[in-house]
């Protein structure tokens, strides 16, 4: 399937993470989903198990947005807030992101992008942090909360790296 | 912050772990430590580089704590040491999964939204089609 099979994260720079991928839909729509509170939370929920009790999104230059994600069954909680800076719809974009359980102090920048390509949308995340440092912090510290599995055995673990991370 | 082996912070060690991995050679023979201990002439066969070169990424390997190597043997056999690797490939495997399972959610809601207006328009037409009468 195109659509699952386009998926890529990649680290272009030591700052960076970038996440891309194919949607079935017109880019207006992907924006919607995207920027809609009520179809947010339907489905920016990671694997099986979670949900979204708070999803607010103030979309606007200067608004807030606001994410809770729960999983009752684990007894864990997640969150992350930020502000837009930046509002192009329904191309792209741009806005501040923290973890609350960051061990990073700062704010780091996303950028979202639709492109609509033959009536697909092709969507590209970046995410810039102030160092590779923070980065790798950051990252870590807001997706330990227990979001995935983890990989039992090593060429598992071997694949995984070479996929992902030059 | 939490110390790991090596007296590295948990940070500390990520970054020696990725720098060692962002080498080729070095994933490759990762890669075949995966299935075994081996010494540095086994690692170099498949290689077209010389056993000086491979003891280089093996210290690289070492320094990052994600090999370990015999002191006492002969021919110093190099072994697997997933710890460091489990870390950083959890760091990344977790961000993978969690918006590769969310993108697949976004799919099914995306592919409702069509089926939705397909029979908006379907119902459209009908109505249309009767309104002569």
């Amino acid at each position: 399937m195109i659509y699952r099979e386009s998926f890529r994260v990649s680290t272009p720079t030591d700052r960076e993470i970038q996440v891309t991928r194919l949607f079935d839909a017109p880019h207006a729509l992907v924006f919607d989903a995207f920027t809609k509170p009520e179809l947010v939370r339907r489905w920016l929920l990671g694997p099986p198990g979670w949900t979204m009790p708070i999803c607010e999104i103030d979309l606007k230059v200067g608004g807030e947005y606001r994410y809770i994600w729960s999983n009752e069954a684990k007894g864990n909680e997640m969150g992350m807030s930020g502000v837009f800076r930046e509002i192009v719809s329904p191309k792209r974009i741009v806005a501040t992101e923290r973890f609350d359980e960051s061990w990073y102090p700062g704010d780091a920048l996303d950028t979202t992008v639709f492109v609509e390509e033959d009536g697909n949308t092709r969507m590209t995340i970046t995410v810039l942090y102030d160092s590779m440092e923070a980065r790798d912090t950051a990252r870590r510290s807001g997706m330990e909360r227990g979001m995935a599995s983890s990989y039992d055995r090593p060429e598992e673990l071997l694949s995984a790296m070479s996929e992902s991370v030059i | 912050m939490k110390l790991i082996d090596n007296g590295y912070s948990a940070p500390d060690r990520l970054d020696a772990t990725f720098a060692a991995l962002a080498d080729p050679t070095r994933r490759a023979i990762l890669g075949r430590l995966a299935s075994g201990q081996a010494s540095v002439a086994e690692l170099a066969a498949p290689f077209a580089i010389t056993q000086p070169a491979i003891s280089k990424h093996l210290k690289v390997l070492e320094h990052a704590g994600l090999i370990a190597r015999d002191r006492v043997a002969q021919r110093r056999p190099s072994r697997l040491h997933a710890v460091p690797l489990a870390a950083a490939s959890q760091w990344l495997a977790e961000y993978r999964q969690f918006w590769e399972s969310s993108f697949r959610n976004l799919d099914a809601l995306l592919g409702e939204f069509k089926e939705t207006s397909k029979k908006k328009k379907k119902h459209k037409h009908k109505k249309h089609g009767r309104s002569p009468q």
